[in-house]
């Protein structure tokens, strides 16, 4: 079992996901809404409320899960949120943290090419905003 | 006065909390050589029993006339000096505080000699105003003993009891056909599971007992109109159609054709058009629900009148009459108690809940009354083997707009989740139940153990708000689909029943009393108190005291002690007999008053009428002139600016006083100094300028506060005239819209800005140099940041030419009395 | 702006990359059945993309600037008299719809913001904030289903119709076109033109996997399967959308279902406007249903609306 140990860089890594997503992450009292709401997070590691403890927390770890990269940014967690959070714009602040330092989720070079020519091009211009910087 | 005054100033160095800061002695000369001032001193510590003592004997020995304490807030100490003043023999309003702690020494601390110039000035204010004050009375207002009670619910029984047992005329008025209110819809109590008909029905019994208590059911309340110890109600007493020669025989209600869902049991039983509201019902009638009953109906549709009447051809005693109607009656109050109760939260309004859509998803009061009717051979609903209760349906919630917690459905959930455990194993069965919440606040006492217990029975505590429910169309099994948050992990799990737990808001029926008596609210809706720790069942409005889950949801224990402190309250001002308010009340000049009447609609009170201006030299017969109701006016000051003639002043504050407190900040001024004129309403403004100086924030250091009741007191005319005697900048600063105690009060400083910004833009002069906000009191940051900014606008403005200063009165009359004087 | 019986609604119309290329179905049923309601679809000029998705950071006003150039340029079809006072951007595309109402909502809200972005821009024109961004259900809402169904020649005669809303229509809240969690437009569109609507099937606004599409195909195969499955089991026979996305991924993704799956049977998925157009009577080669992957011919033999 892990051990968590805070020093002033999470309360700074804290600060910066809020500035980024403009949302008072520290108002976040863990109902568990937004998980519940969420369509994706079977297929996240972690759920959506674990990534707005993390983000409280200033933990570094919550940059290494899938969480944030599988959001669709579809707003069902906003939409019920009982503090009137907005979860997408903390997913959001979370990858461009990633992308800013030019460390893309998806590898352009990766899509099949007989894909690419079927999918619609707001499929490719959505996934290149979102996952690449 | 007549002739010259004679003036004592003090100068407090509070213990060094001021003369560690402002040079005490110098103010305290500087004071001593202002014309009128016959005594200076400053001492360590004015309200100490030593330093009061002086005051009252300098007061005494000197025959001093008017009095200036310069030390801490007129809310801090006000009273205690108007005191000291009375026991020296001086009329308390013969005295002023001059603010040179919270507005002066703490807020510039760190600059010791323009502190103690400011102080200077602040004192020179106080002594400009003392010099016109006049000698009051408080205005006495006569209460007699006549109390009534809207609601008749615990809160409003609770309270009935203690007055009617002291001895007091109590009128209680309840909308149903019984008292009981919500308590009689429910089940059991916590945390002692007491059944609740059983400990009400004997509340319920007393009421009706005591002879002192004037029960009016299946009534509302049309109209109120007055004020303290002069209340005028209308009751509309509905008409049951049931004379009290009733016996509760119940034959009638076999006979009955109609059968509708009983609303009061939450549609879990039913009811005949002709029906008694409960088994122990005070009073203990039938009564005919006009809008289902076929006869009623018919007569109004048609004045068929043959249709049905069947229970009146069984009924033994002949109490049965049709042609009985409403009547309205009309009764005199001295105090006001409003325990108009709640509603709970309509579950359909979170959709994702199914609650209307699946027959399986009901809410908490519904369970109530068929745990109730379990095992008494009456319809009962078979709730499965898995029930799962929901918490926050309708609270905690900014999606639905109500962020309160409703504090009491933890513990209610707690309590029926024991309760269909405690049946089901009585006969055999056993339940899986789950209750799914955020928080569990089990607060009060012999709660925390109440929940441990029903842990320990089984119940299983899952922590995480469901995000949406969904049927299967062919079981109707109803699945939950939840983040457990503390395991981490999305559940979906099928429940037989989904029982809400609804929150609490304030009732809509209780929300047209409210408007009657135009109760402020609190941004949850509920009744506002007057102050939310030492007035918890004070309303803004004098005698009118609001008890039970009317000022915000709360349990039987807390509803019963606030009912029962609302009696007191009701008591305290019934004993004594009458009522001292401050003499801040608007007065009319006669001698300018001309009659024009403009002013009375802009009264919100209506606390002004035109009367005959009597008898007196130059008085035409049958001449007008505005009189003001004392009892009814607030002492906003609206209505002076309304007058083309400055007929209209207020006492405490005039026209003259106001000026010259103006004069007393301008008139030290050296060459270059600007000065900023603030007008501070006293309740939120001034007290907070008081906390960022208690607070020791620093601002700019050319702000005069002046006190004023409102903002609404300072007219357009009063702001020119500032300007026009050399202010650099005025601010008005008042409260915000929820938190006035005078309706109408800020829309009109509204207006008054905007006209007086329009002229001064006319006039080439920056409308900048005038501000308006309205403040809350703990925006000290706010504060600070636009005391600054208005500074730094009035410095920065160019100084307006003398002549055009002097013009400025003229020019704006013409702006703002087009009509000009008669 | 008021219509009368011989007048025409002349709206600017933002028709958004994806509808000018593989969903030329959605753009040309859309732009067909408008005229025979009266209503213009007027192009804006030199449109460029929306971007697709709305950047929700707070301090990348960057990535709102292609919308606003959107806005001007209806500002300007008024300036030259292309439209008459008329300041609504109607769209079609879901995900158009939200990204442009999102960022207008956002400059209007933000002075400052409005500032930097007309600054930034200084060939172009200023944006004065004018633009109401619309979609066509709300605008047919407003025209009135009762006389858009007086209009309908060609009933769906009770076909049922699951309507499929996804995200972007209803969610954020502040741009949604009907109540998030209990919305009824698309369904009284439905009964308007003819159809029986599929009421409250659970995943009616559940997100069918969005852009993921691209790099995480299993993922929007299983979302599209559950949804799928989840509106035939509530009655469905077909599922209209509005989004290109949506069409392909509960559309096109089919063909990953069928191949998973054998027992899988398809569901045919139509834009709102091919049914629109059906029950208007346009011609067969203005609803382009062969550019749907899951052929809907068969159902529409068998349910008689075989034009």
């Amino acid at each position: 079992m892990k051990k968590i140990v805070l020093t002033r860089h999470n309360t700074d890594f804290q600060k910066e996901v809020e500035k980024i997503s403009g949302e008072k992450i520290t108002s976040c009292d863990q109902c568990g809404v937004c998980s519940g709401s969420c369509p994706l997070s079977d297929e996240m590691e972690i759920t959506p409320s674990t990534m707005m403890k993390m983000s409280q927390l200033g933990l570094f770890e919550v940059m290494e899960t899938n969480a944030m990269w599988i959001c669709a940014s579809c707003y069902s967690c906003m939409a019920r949120c009982p503090r009137g959070l907005d979860l997408s714009k903390v997913a959001e602040a979370m990858r461009q943290i990633s992308l800013r330092k030019a460390v893309d989720s998806m590898d352009l070079n990766g899509i099949d090419k007989k894909e690419a020519a079927r999918l619609p091009s707001i499929a490719l211009v959505g996934a290149f905003r979102k996952l690449t910087g | 006065m007549g002739n010259s005054r004679k003036i004592g100033v003090y100068v407090c160095h509070c213990g060094g909390n001021i003369s560690e800061v402002v040079d005490v002695k110098a103010v305290s000369e500087f004071a001593g050589g202002q014309d009128e001032v016959v005594l200076n001193k400053d001492y360590s510590h004015l309200c100490s029993d030593l330093g009061q003592k002086m005051i009252a004997e300098d007061i005494r020995k000197n025959n001093l006339d008017g009095v200036v304490v310069s030390a801490c807030s007129y809310l801090f100490h006000g009273e205690t000096f108007k005191k000291v003043a009375e026991a020296g023999g001086m009329n308390p309003y013969m005295l002023e505080m001059a603010n040179i702690r919270e507005h002066c020494a703490w807020a510039h601390s760190d600059t010791p000699d323009i502190a103690t110039e400011k102080a200077k000035d602040i004192v020179n204010m106080g002594i400009g105003k003392v010099r016109r004050n006049a000698p009051l009375e408080p205005v006495k207002i006569s209460i007699d003993r006549n109390v009534l009670i809207i609601g008749g619910g615990i809160a409003g029984i609770q309270a009935a009891l203690d007055l009617g047992e002291a001895g007091f005329n109590v009128s209680l008025v309840e909308q149903k056909a019984t008292i009981g209110g919500r308590m009689a819809q429910l089940s059991r109590t916590f945390p002692t599971n007491d059944c609740a008909a059983c400990i009400l029905g004997a509340k319920m019994s007393d009421i009706s007992r005591n002879g002192n208590i004037t029960l009016y059911t299946y009534s509302e309340i049309e109209d109120i109109s007055g004020y303290i110890g002069n209340f005028s109600v209308k009751i509309r007493r509905k008409a049951t159609f049931v004379d009290d020669s009733c016996l509760s025989c119940g034959i009638c209600t076999e006979a009955c054709p109609v059968s509708l869902p009983d609303e009061y049991q939450w549609g879990v039983t039913e009811r005949k058009a002709i029906y008694q509201p409960l088994d122990y019902a005070v009073p203990n009638k039938y009564l005919i629900d006009e809008s289902v009953c076929l006869n009623i109906r018919s007569r109004k549709k048609t004045g068929n009148t043959d249709v049905c009447r069947k229970c009146e051809a069984v009924c033994p005693r002949d109490s049965i009459h049709f042609d009985r109607r409403d009547r309205i009656e009309e009764i005199k109050a001295d105090t006001i108690i409003v325990a108009t109760g709640y509603d709970v939260f309509d579950a359909k309004k979170k959709p994702e809940y199914g609650y209307g859509r699946f027959r399986n998803v009901m809410i908490a009061p519904e369970v109530e009354r068929l745990i109730v009717h379990t095992g008494e051979g009456r319809p009962t609903r078979d709730l499965g083997k898995r029930v799962a209760f929901i918490q926050c349906v309708g609270s905690r919630d900014e999606q639905l707009g109500r962020e309160y917690c409703s504090r009491v459905c933890c513990m209610y959930a707690t309590k029926l989740a024991q309760l269909i455990r405690h049946i089901a194993s009585v006969s055999g069965k056993e339940k899986d139940i789950y209750v799914f919440y955020t928080d569990m606040r089990t607060f009060g006492k012999g709660y925390e153990e109440y929940y441990k217990d029903t842990m320990k029975m089984g119940v299983k505590y899952v922590r995480g708000r469901p995000a949406e429910i969904t049927e299967n169309p062919e079981t109707r099994k109803v699945t939950i689909r939840v983040e457990d948050t503390l395991t981490r992990s999305i559940m979906e799990t099928e429940f037989d029943t989904v029982v809400l737990s609804v929150g609490l808001e304030a009732s809509a029926a209780g929300a047209r009393i409210t408007e009657m008596l135009k109760l402020p609210k609190s941004s949850d809706g509920f009744l506002q108190e007057a102050h939310p720790k030492f007035r918890p069942v004070d309303t803004q409005t004098e005698g009118v005291f609001i008890a039970g889950t009317a000022q915000g949801p709360k349990d039987i224990p807390d509803t019963v002690a606030q009912a029962s402190a609302t009696a007191a309250r009701a008591m305290r001002l019934m004993v004594k007999g009458y009522m001292e308010t401050e003499p801040v009340k608007a007065f009319v000049h006669p001698d300018l008053c001309d009659g024009c009447g403009d002013c009375v609609a802009h009264c919100p009170g209506s606390a002004l009428s035109m009367a005959d201006a009597g008898e007196g030299a130059g008085n035409p017969a049958g001449r007008q002139i505005v009189e003001v109701n004392e009892s009814i006016c607030k002492g906003c000051g609206l209505c002076i600016g309304t007058c083309h003639s400055e007929a209209l002043d207020l006492h405490l504050f005039t026209n003259e006083q106001l000026l010259a407190e103006v004069e007393g900040a301008l008139a030290n001024r050296k060459p270059g100094e600007k000065r900023v004129i603030l007008f501070a309403d006293t309740m939120c403004t001034y007290k907070l300028a008081d906390t960022v100086g208690t607070g020791k924030k620093a601002y700019a250091d050319i702000i005069r506060i002046i006190r004023v009741p409102s903002s609404s007191r300072v007219s357009p005319e009063l702001i020119i005239r500032a300007f026009a005697l050399g202010a650099d900048g005025v601010f008005l600063g008042d409260c915000e819209a929820k938190s006035t105690s005078y309706p109408g009060s800020i829309e009109y400083s509204q207006e008054t800005v905007k006209k007086v910004k329009s002229i001064l833009k006319g006039e080439g002069i920056n409308p900048e140099r005038l501000m308006f906000f309205q403040f809350a009191t703990v925006m000290i940051p706010k504060f600070v940041m636009l005391m600054n900014r208005i500074a730094g606008t009035a410095s920065g403005s160019e100084d307006i030419p003398e002549e055009l200063r002097n013009s400025l009165p003229d020019k704006a009359r013409k702006t703002l009395f087009p009509g000009g004087k008669k | 702006m008021a219509e009368t019986e011989d007048s025409k609604i002349k709206i600017p119309y933002f028709p958004g990359c994806t509808l000018k290329t593989t969903a030329k179905n959605f753009e040309s049923s859309a732009v067909k059945s408008a005229e025979k309601l009266g209503v213009e679809m007027v192009e804006l000029p030199k449109w460029n993309c929306c971007g697709t998705v709305s950047s929700l950071a707070s301090d990348d006003l960057m990535k709102h600037l292609a919308p606003v150039r959107d806005f001007i340029r209806v500002e300007e079809m008024n300036e030259e008299g292309v439209v008459d006072n008329e300041y609504r951007m109607l769209t079609l595309c879901s995900m158009c719809f939200n990204t442009l109402k999102q960022t207008n909502a956002r400059v209007k809200a933000s002075p400052e913001d409005l500032e930097s972005v007309n600054n930034f821009m200084y060939l172009e024109k200023d944006y004065q904030g004018k633009v109401e961004v619309t979609h066509l259900f709300e605008l047919l809402d407003e025209m009135g289903f009762d006389a858009l169904q007086d209009k309908v020649t060609h009933s769906l005669k009770g076909l049922k119709v699951a309507p499929y809303y996804g995200c972007l229509l209803l969610r954020p809240k502040s741009v949604g076109i009907d109540n998030a969690e209990n919305p009824s437009i698309i369904e009284r569109f439905i009964t308007a033109i003819g159809g029986n609507p599929v009421e409250n099937w659970e995943a009616r606004s559940r997100c069918c996997g969005s852009y993921h599409t691209v790099e995480n195909k299993a993922i929007v195969v299983k979302l599209a399967k559950g949804i799928i499955e989840n509106a035939r089991s509530a009655g469905a026979e077909c599922i209209i959308t509005s989004c290109p996305l949506c069409a392909f991924n509960l559309d096109s993704r089919q063909e990953e279902i069928i191949r998973e799956d054998s027992e899988y049977r398809p569901m045919p998925v139509f834009y709102f406007t091919q049914l629109l157009g059906l029950a208007l009577g346009l011609d067969k080669k203005d609803l382009r249903f062969e550019d749907n992957f899951i052929d809907p011919e068969p159902l529409l033999v068998q349910k008689g609306l075989n034009i």
